[in-house]
């Protein structure tokens, strides 16, 4: 494995892209002109002031947008090159493709393993109940929840405590084999002990799959990522290495806002 | 953490054939259902809607024709058929021994043929009756009346009648003598046993009377709970048997409000039987509830606030309430209050418990005379074995409900108007 | 004097303590406010105006509604009193049909009488009747000035009298609230009353468990006897109110909701809310005449179309049918309450897994917001089963045991409203087995109703 040294040094490997990305709630407009490489073997942390629009710039990547009525996006976003907003991309895929973990943890009021197990169901990648076992205790172990809860699978999974539901969350995102994975703020209803667990978590997830984190704790964003990019009312200010980015910003007000002179 | 590291260690990544023919079937598969599944969805609205569509077209198909009648013109020549009475003596008592049946039935065959007082509707001398009581003169003229004419006739004007009154009606019209037109008694007379001759007026009368009675208890008793509940009752084990019983009342069915009126109000209590005073009574023990909890949630609506401000500047906790908490609810509370008269009027169970179901031929002059109300008129004709009740009946609903819509329309239009976001 | 015209001299006696009493107040207060200690006045004059008011008022009215009560019976007293009352008989029954002749002559609700006794007595009642009368009013008017003086004299700057109006208007805000408990106990006492007079004459257990009901056999003097066995009217009301009803409102009520919560565009949802709303607002009269008349019919002839036998005009399937469409309202607003209950991370957890929205439906949304429904589900069955007018008018008055829906069938509220129709003696067990009945229906849907709000209320908190 590469040191975190090296990691942050190595060329860029895009996996999603985006180009003059405009997006609008009604006549608002909540990004503008934001372009910015999502990169396969980084981790890509999203910082910025509240209501920036980073959260906004996540839900287009896997089109959670499409959810909310009132919201268009323009421009263009890929993934490995295909546009996911062309009318031949296939939402169910890409949200299958792109995963996403919540703010707060939203473990279905089910069993443990019926939550590992919903997304392979829906899509089918499991036929035989033995192979769904597999995915389950490969899903939970990538999670690192195996050992917390093997013993105790058909228990709900609201009845775990807040850290555990959300890497049971991160788990059920795993287990549809995403290419992607969006956290938004994951840890930000967490205590500290069970926030560390998640990015230990994030760290060995870190070459298998492209993520994007969403923070507005710019500790946390140096601690996991190795690209950092700073959002700042709606639109992309600076994006570059994390080292660089909180040790010598190019912008004032990137600058400002890592000094702590608002935010 | 030390599990991850060892699964991490053996890469077993297997990336999906997003792209294989399985998955795009079965992609495809799934889209197929998402969409039946909203065609199951869009059908069971259009259903429910439908129906309500062909219950309101039924209803005002039957209906409106229950809004005109039949008359057929008949000349009367009260010089061969003399009655004698002095013209300045004639009153209801005097003409009722003067046999005007007759008289009328006589009219009628001379005018329209053997068995002409068929066509004719029974009732009809009570139209000569009230002529002649309008004008004593035409005693000793030949003058021409608009009679109603049978039911049979009346059906097939409207064209839905056997053959033989179709044949009559085809006579008739020949002659010239019979009009259909716009029938005002429906709206100003009473019941009556002869379907041509029955309007709504008593029963609706009734209605008014009921509902009066009904708000005037229930609205004040209402209010009053619903602030006493919201603003001043202390947290105590009679306060929540308070709440228990109004919540209870609330879903308690209607017929057993009735069951209460007649063991309480008229087996007990002995007040009139049948009279407005005991239905709205009943009516407003059932209403109170639907007042109570709108109120309520009118009151909790008003942010504290507002309360907080008053009592800041010295006011009392009634002074507060009265002054800035009831005024600011007052149109949540009135919404309420009108969406539980709308369902009073058009309640029928528990009237018919405490006996407002009489034949009621004259409407009721005060609170505590016998009457119906518009529900339960429709229930007593519906009933009716007369052909020509069905129209009647129908026409009724288009009545009442015309007035639930224009009541509930007013709640809507409340509710819009003075909604306030705070 | 007659009794509107006394209520309205009482309220301007009232108007006018109400006047004079806030204006000696009001000079009070000038004076007060005048001298050395500003704002001394405790109250503002409009309370004292009150309290002298409802000095004047409410002791005089209590007093007159208690006369009203008093009163006839005195009448009554004084006319037996009289010596044109000797010649009366002396049975009670004679002597009431005599006293009430009199009674409504007097009042001039009769014109003249039949009975010559009656019309003898006449003139002692209208004599009794304006004595008592005069007496009443005299000692209210008395009463009134009396209270009104006493309140007038007790202005003063520190009269604490809006303290004592408050006082009063919270009494009257407990009374209003302790009328609930007095409805609510009224219905238990009556049910229970005439239940129990009901059960000393029929056995409890073969009421509850019977099968054979016909309580026109037991009036007509056959005997209690198994008369009155109410199972085929419980079976009746399940069958519609609960079966029928639920098979036609549960799936469109639900689906509907579904619809126009998580599909329908936003105007779409704000024109077809408050159109399926209207179903429920058409009064149950109106959905009874159309059972009978339309869909009553019309199900008879395809019944005999396609051979099925026992087919009657009035038939479960229609009275049960009707009725689920006036409940498809309700069970779709408690269905909308309840998936919008369950939180929006719910939905956008499913739906970034790549799920559909249907599929987001059936396996997240409905699961998770299925303690809400069913306690919707028994909110819709207990207000089917106290449904009256649509099975009155419909389902019939043979109280089959029938699994086929074609056949008529009776239910207890339909019973209820039979039983006492016409002619009602209040000591026969026809008249008494409606009470019964009505117990057992005011039980059940209580029983219902609780169960389902603590089924809705416990699934609420489980996600607050």
């Amino acid at each position: 494995m590469l040191t975190e040294e090296q990691q942050a040094l190595k060329p860029n490997n895009p996996k999603m892209t985006a180009r003059d990305v405009n997006v609008f709630y009604g006549a608002k407009q909540a990004i503008n002109k934001v372009s910015i490489d999502v990169d396969m073997d980084n981790v890509t942390a999203f910082i910025g002031p509240s209501g920036c629009g980073k959260s906004t710039f996540l839900r287009t990547l896997n089109r959670m947008n499409d959810t909310v009525a009132s919201a268009r996006v323009e421009g263009e976003i890929t993934l490995d090159g295909e546009n996911i907003y062309a009318p031949s991309m296939d939402v169910v895929q890409l949200r299958a493709r792109v995963g996403m973990v919540f703010q707060k943890p939203n473990p279905f009021p089910k069993s443990i393993y019926e939550n590992i197990a919903y997304g392979p169901r829906i899509h089918g990648l499991a036929s035989a109940k033995a192979d769904m076992d597999v995915i389950v205790e490969k899903s939970l172990r990538r999670a690192g929840l195996w050992e917390e809860v093997k013993d105790r699978l058909n228990e709900s999974g609201t009845a775990l405590s807040g850290g555990q539901q959300q890497r049971l969350c991160i788990g059920r995102a795993i287990a549809v084999e995403p290419e992607v994975i969006l956290m938004d703020e994951p840890c930000s209803a967490l205590d500290p002990i069970a926030t560390a667990k998640i990015e230990e978590l994030i760290h060995e997830l870190r070459g298998r799959y492209a993520i994007v984190i969403v923070t507005h704790n710019m500790q946390q964003a140096a601690r996991v990522s190795q690209r950092t990019a700073f959002f700042h009312l709606g639109t992309l200010v600076e994006y570059g290495v994390t080292s660089d980015i909180f040790t010598n910003p190019k912008a004032d007000r990137t600058r400002d806002y890592i000094t702590g002179r608002y935010g | 953490m030390n599990a991850p590291s060892t699964t991490l260690a053996s890469p077993t990544r297997n990336p999906t054939d997003w792209k294989g023919a399985a998955m795009q079937k079965r992609i495809a598969a799934r889209y197929a259902a998402e969409r039946r599944f909203r065609l199951l969805g869009m059908g069971a609205v259009l259903l429910s809607a439908g129906f309500l569509a062909f219950l309101l077209f039924t209803m005002i198909g039957n209906g409106a024709r229950g809004f005109t009648r039949t008359e057929i013109a008949l000349q009367i020549d009260f010089q061969t058929a003399p009655i004698l009475i002095d013209p300045a003596t004639v009153n209801a008592q005097s003409l009722a021994g003067a046999n005007l049946q007759a008289i009328t039935a006589q009219a009628a065959d001379k005018a329209l043929g053997a068995g002409g007082d068929a066509l004719i509707s029974p009732n009809a001398w009570l139209t000569v009756r009230d002529a002649i009581l309008d004008n004593p003169k035409v005693l000793s003229q030949k003058i021409t009346l608009s009679l109603p004419a049978s039911t049979g006739i009346d059906l097939a004007a409207k064209g839905d009648a056997s053959e033989t009154d179709e044949a009559a009606y085809a006579r008739l019209q020949q002659s010239g003598v019979v009009s259909t037109g716009f029938n005002s008694a429906f709206l100003s007379a009473s019941d009556a046993t002869d379907p041509t001759q029955v309007g709504i007026w008593g029963a609706f009368k009734g209605s008014l009377l009921t509902m009066l009675v009904t708000l005037l208890l229930s609205f004040p008793i209402g209010v009053a709970t619903a602030l006493y509940l919201e603003e001043y009752a202390p947290k105590a084990w009679w306060t929540d048997i308070i709440e228990v019983s109004i919540n209870n009342l609330a879903a308690v069915p209607s017929i057993i409000f009735g069951l209460l009126g007649l063991a309480i109000f008229l087996n007990l209590l002995d007040f009139p039987r049948s009279a407005a005073l005991v239905g709205g009574m009943t009516l407003a023990l059932m209403t109170m509830p639907v007042i109570v909890i709108a109120g309520r949630n009118a009151i909790k609506a008003v942010p504290p606030s507002i309360r907080d401000a008053a009592l800041g500047v010295g006011a009392s906790p009634v002074q507060v309430v009265f002054h800035h908490v009831l005024p600011l609810a007052l149109p949540g509370i009135l919404t309420g209050t009108i969406i539980g008269m709308a369902r009073a009027l058009g309640e029928t169970a528990p009237l018919l418990m405490i006996g407002m179901r009489a034949f009621i031929a004259t409407p009721p002059g005060g609170i505590t005379d016998p009457a119906t109300v518009l529900p339960v008129q429709i229930f007593l004709w519906s009933d009716e074995v007369s052909k020509g009740f069905i129209e009647k009946t129908s026409a009724a609903i288009i009545v009442l409900l015309a007035f639930l819509l224009a009541m509930n329309g007013l709640a809507i239009y409340l509710r819009n108007k003075f909604e306030k976001r705070w | 004097m007659t009794g509107p015209a006394i209520l309205l001299l009482l309220l301007g006696l009232g108007v006018a303590a109400w006047v004079s009493a806030r204006a000696r107040a009001t000079r009070l207060q000038t004076a007060a406010n005048a001298g050395p200690a500003r704002g001394a006045m405790h109250s503002l004059p409009s309370y004292h105006g009150w309290y002298v008011a409802l000095w004047t008022l409410v002791p005089a009215l209590l007093f007159l509604a208690v006369w009203t009560n008093v009163m006839p019976g005195l009448v009554t007293e004084s006319v037996l009193a009289d010596p044109a009352a000797q010649s009366l008989p002396s049975d009670s029954f004679g002597r009431g049909a005599i006293l009430s002749e009199a009674r409504n002559i007097a009042s001039g609700k009769q014109a003249m009488a039949f009975n010559p006794a009656a019309q003898a007595l006449v003139e002692p009642y209208r004599a009794a009747t304006s004595k008592f009368g005069t007496g009443g009013v005299v000692l209210a008017l008395i009463l009134a000035f009396a209270g009104g003086a006493f309140a007038f004299t007790r202005i003063r700057p520190d009269f604490r009298a809006r303290t004592r109006v408050e006082r009063l208007v919270m009494a009257l805000l407990l009374g209003a609230s302790l009328l609930a408990i007095v409805t609510t106990v009224g219905i238990v006492a009556s049910l229970l009353w005439e239940s129990l007079r009901f059960f000393s004459m029929v056995n409890p257990f073969e009421f509850l468990f019977g099968t054979k009901w016909s309580p026109q056999s037991a009036a007509m003097g056959f005997g209690n006897e198994g008369a009155f066995g109410a199972v085929p009217l419980f079976w009746g009301t399940i069958f519609i109110g609960a079966i029928i009803a639920m098979v036609v409102a549960i799936p469109l009520g639900l689906m509907s909701a579904i619809y126009l919560t998580q599909y329908a565009r936003p105007n779409t949802r704000k024109w077809m809310k408050p159109i399926l709303e209207v179903l429920a607002g058409v009064p149950t009269v109106v959905y009874g005449y159309f059972a009978a008349l339309t869909i009553a019919p019309a199900l008879r002839d395809f019944a005999v179309a396609v051979g099925i036998s026992g087919a009657s005009s009035e038939s479960a399937l229609a009275a049960g049918l009707v009725m689920g469409v006036m409940i498809i309202p309700f069970v779709s607003s408690m269905a909308d309450d309840s998936i919008a209950a369950v939180p929006q991370a719910m939905r956008d957890g499913s739906l970034a897994m790549g799920a559909t929205t249907s599929e987001t439906i059936k396996r997240v949304l409905i699961p998770a917001a299925l303690p809400g429904v069913v306690g919707g589900v028994l909110l819709a069955v207990s207000r089917a089963i106290g449904e009256t007018m649509i099975v009155v008018m419909a389902a019939g008055l043979a109280a089959n045991m029938t699994l086929n829906p074609f056949s008529s069938v009776t239910t207890v509220t339909t019973q209820i409203v039979q039983l006492l129709t016409g002619d009602q003696e209040f000591d026969s067990a026809k008249t008494l087995a409606a009470f019964a009945l009505g117990l057992v229906l005011f039980i059940v849907t209580l029983l219902l109703n609780i169960v389902a709000l603590r089924v809705v209320k416990k699934y609420r908190e489980a996600y607050e």
